[in-house]
């Protein structure tokens, strides 16, 4: 059996609300929140990057697969914010969990799926039995320009998922990825915000990969929408995964746990990562959770996971992702959130 | 050992200095204090000074201020303990000329801060740069957590504080070399800009430029002059922790209580003995606890021994006659030297409008850090 | 900072890592060659997750890499195994730090050396 031994997540205690955003740019809120069906996002703290996200994530995850660190023979970070262009982010969330040196690290990078993509081949890894246990984690601090869509979404967060053979709280039956070369959000080295290409973002990218993921793992399984509990789709707004949930034949209820969009906003990376961690807070021995991520560029990446017995046991040794999302929030107006993001010219 | 003396004083104004470079006013004070003694032939040198490098890009300051004072040639060293370096290079200066290697010794201190270097920086090098400045504190900043704990223990309050502000900048009004020579109100103190939380601007010692000297002789030297001899009866130095967190009580100053302890006990007096005392009161909570330490009050009583009105310059024990570093003005390597020069005037009877009344023995205490160095000084007038 | 210096402090910067002396106990962080009590003998030792706070302020005056941050609250804070440490106290309004206050410690970057220079990263506090 293989799986996750260990999971968790991280979001910043910091939010602003879609009708600051909204009126910092003279744009109609209740359009906003009608349309993409949010309410409000985390913002990183100052001192807070997708390195620190990731520590802390890996931590919850530690916490709960109650294992020694140093078992653990690769950590990957997923992430679309790494802070360095050059220097691995993984290498000091290993040196920081105590995991090094005997440990492979490499960061990841695929737009929001690149947390997926750590956990595929951490997954891999497992199989092949190549190490007892593989670390990985999906944490962004997401890029939106000013006055862009997007930042009414861009947020922060990340989730850490621990992958081994032993103490298994979810294991990983099935695996499928679809992808294509689709230019429909990129950013290029040295630029500051991420471009996109509007409205081909959607069905062109976002829901064909994410369907075509979909599809292909139910058909390769041999399951539909009926036999899962749960379904966690990206959540690049609300309404996207939504309607992609519609379409497999997956009802609200099957989505609510993971759709924690509205309250977050897209941690890219960390998107469908932490539907998944929230899904894993709620769900109960026995149940089945489908996981589809995507990311532009563009690709699915679907997971099919069989809670065990033993999430019983660790669920309430790390917090939950609910309490993170509504509990100690602090607002921001939008010149803080600005400061924060590091938005304003400086001097040097 | 022999006895030793002060023969003789100088100091440059204190405050912001534009037109005087480092060596400038290094060697203004230098000349006053060579011409106060009226000696010529000097043996050796010790110049306290914390940070020019920083300060300025200057390091090697012993030589420097040895050639540009036309002394190029003898033995001169820069003495470094953060803000006590001019203290503790009196202290070396003392027991070359007390050893008997050395009859006319030179104490000199300096410092520029305004040319525009990152000053909050500079002074932090003080702290531990690896656990305290790392973390973004700041002297304010550690002064102001001393501050907080000792309002917590013992009640002191924020008033209390602000009174030490304001009786420094009254007496330093009387200065003509201190830099601000205005009174305050506790009202401007409390409601001034907020540093670190609960010090304001105006509960710390500001940022200057300034220089201070001494020349120090053996007793037989110092009996030939005409100006009465400053015997120095006392010296003690004692370290603390570099940080303040790893101290077993954050509101006790322990190098300030050894180093006075030591002082005293070579003297063979006692606190009850002393006319004045020069203090480092970088912030109004340092005087608090400095005052606390030498023992002119018991432990968690410094606030309200001010508020009583005790160290005032008509008080029991007037502490900083000169406005101390609040109001004289705080040119980190200088402030040592600056308050034996204020110490010696006083006990000359020199120091004008603000003249303490029969002042025969005098005490100067100055600090390193939040507190990891402190050397003391204990002083009578030769009649 | 020079990033060799950096780097040594790691284990403690980013692990608390600490020494316990063999003799007397003490928990000397970081960890140092000889103990107060002149004992050279050190086992490894953490820092406890938790602590409180002795004493705190809020610095508005910050040198030049924090200036940004500003206010931000520092506090000396002491481990629940006795280690004690100066740190920033994050993710809260300065009026919410109370001297005796419970506070976990967290990963999170200190100050970055410009917009070219290295992260540094290391432990600060959160209210709990």
């Amino acid at each position: 059996m293989v799986g996750i031994v260990g999971y968790g997540s991280y979001l910043p205690r910091f939010r602003i609300k879609v009708d600051e955003i909204a009126k910092q740019w003279g744009r109609d809120a209740d359009a906003v929140r009608r349309g993409l069906l949010l309410k409000e996002k985390t913002v990183p703290a100052q001192d807070e990057d997708t390195i620190t996200i990731s520590v802390e994530a890996a931590r919850n995850a530690l916490r709960r697969a109650d294992i020694n660190p140093v078992d653990i023979g690769a950590v990957y970070v997923g992430s679309e914010s790494h802070p360095y262009a050059v220097k691995p982010s993984g290498t000091v969330v290993a040196e920081a969990l105590g995991i090094v040196p005997e440990v492979h690290i490499a960061d990841y990078e695929f737009a929001c799926k690149a947390g997926t993509e750590a956990m595929f081949v951490a997954y891999s890894l497992i199989k092949a039995d190549q190490m007892k246990y593989a670390l990985a984690i999906g944490a962004d601090t997401s890029q939106g320009a000013p006055g862009d869509a997007l930042e009414f979404s861009a947020s922060a967060g990340g989730s850490a998922f621990i992958f081994g053979k032993e103490k298994i709280v979810a294991e990983l039956l099935h695996t499928y990825s679809y992808t294509t070369d689709t230019p429909d959000f990129w950013r290029r080295e040295g630029a500051f915000y991420p471009l996109h290409g509007g409205r081909f973002t959607g069905q062109p990218a976002y829901f064909k990969h994410i369907l075509g993921a979909g599809q292909g793992i139910l058909k390769k399984s041999g399951l539909k929408a009926s036999d899962f509990t749960y379904a966690i789709f990206h959540m690049p707004n609300g309404k996207f995964p939504l309607t992609v949930g519609k379409k497999l034949g997956f009802n609200k209820e099957q989505l609510e746990p993971g759709w924690i969009v509205p309250l977050m906003g897209n941690t890219y990376s960390g998107s469908s990562p932490t539907g998944f961690s929230a899904t894993l807070d709620v769900a109960k021995p026995g149940e089945m959770i489908l996981l589809v991520s995507f990311g532009s560029g563009a690709g699915s990446d679907a997971f099919v996971f069989k809670v065990t017995e033993r999430i019983d046991e660790v669920r309430d040794k790390a917090e939950k992702v609910r309490d993170m999302l509504e509990t100690n929030r602090i607002y921001l107006d939008y010149g803080q959130y600005a400061k924060f993001r590091g938005k304003i010219i400086m001097n040097d | 050992m022999r006895e030793v003396a002060v023969i003789g004083c100088g100091m440059t104004k204190f405050g912001e200095l534009w037109k005087q470079s480092l060596r400038d006013i290094f060697v203004e004070a230098g000349l006053k204090a060579i011409d106060d003694a009226n000696v010529d032939r000097i043996s050796s040198m010790y110049v306290g000074s914390m940070t020019p490098g920083l300060f300025v890009g200057q390091e090697h300051v012993g030589a420097m201020m040895a050639d540009y004072l036309g002394k190029s040639h003898i033995p001169a060293v820069r003495v470094e303990s953060a803000c006590c370096s001019g203290g503790m290079a009196f202290r070396l200066g003392f027991f070359e000329v007390a050893s008997g290697h050395s009859d006319v010794v030179m104490v000199g201190g300096v410092e520029k801060m305004t040319d525009g270097a990152d000053v909050t920086y500079a002074l932090a090098t003080a702290a531990d740069q690896e656990y305290e400045v790392y973390h973004g504190v700041t002297f304010p900043g550690l002064y102001a957590m001393i501050a907080r704990a000792h309002m917590h223990k013992y009640g002191t309050t924020r008033q209390q504080l602000a009174l030490v502000s304001v009786k420094n900048h009254h007496n330093g009004a009387l200065n003509p070399n201190a830099q601000f020579r205005s009174e305050v109100t506790v009202d401007q103190v409390i409601k001034a800009t907020m540093v670190a939380d609960p010090l304001t601007i105006l509960d710390s010692s500001p940022v200057s430029d300034g220089a201070a000297c001494v020349i120090l002789a053996s007793m037989d030297v110092a009996k030939r002059m005409k100006k009465p001899a400053i015997k120095v009866l006392g010296t003690g130095a004692a370290t603390d922790t570099l940080a303040l967190h790893a101290r077993e009580d954050i509101t006790t100053l322990k190098a300030v209580r050894q180093s006075a302890e030591a002082a005293y006990k070579m003297a063979g007096l006692k606190p009850t003995d002393i006319d004045l005392a020069e203090v480092h009161d970088c912030f109004s909570i340092a005087e608090i606890c400095i005052i606390e330490e030498l023992d002119f009050v018991e432990k968690g009583k410094g606030g309200l021994f001010t508020e009583q009105g005790h160290t005032a310059l008509n008080g029991r024990i007037p502490v900083n006659p000169s406005g101390g570093l609040k109001s004289k003005g705080h040119p980190v390597g200088a402030t040592g030297v600056a308050q034996i020069v204020e110490v010696v005037e006083q006990l000359r009877g020199q120091a004008e409008k603000r003249q303490v009344k029969n002042a025969r023995i005098g005490l100067t205490q100055n600090m390193g850090g939040s507190g990891a160095s402190s050397v003391v000084h204990i002083f009578e007038v030769q009649k | 900072m020079p990033s060799p210096r950096y780097h040594r402090e790691m284990p403690q910067r980013y692990r608390l890592e600490a020494g316990k002396c063999n003799t007397c106990g003490h928990v000397a962080f970081p960890p140092r060659m000889v103990c107060n009590c002149g004992c050279r003998d050190f086992k490894d030792e953490r820092v406890s997750d938790f602590g409180k706070i002795l004493t705190f302020t809020t610095i508005r005056v910050a040198p030049k890499d924090f200036e940004t941050q500003v206010p931000y609250s520092v506090a000396i804070v002491e481990s629940d195994n006795g280690v004690r440490v100066t740190t920033q106290v994050v993710d809260c309004r300065p009026e919410d730090i109370k001297i005796g206050k419970k506070v976990k410690f967290v990963f999170r970057k200190m100050y970055t050396e410009g917009h070219t220079g290295i992260i540094c990263y290391g432990y600060k506090a959160v209210l709990v």
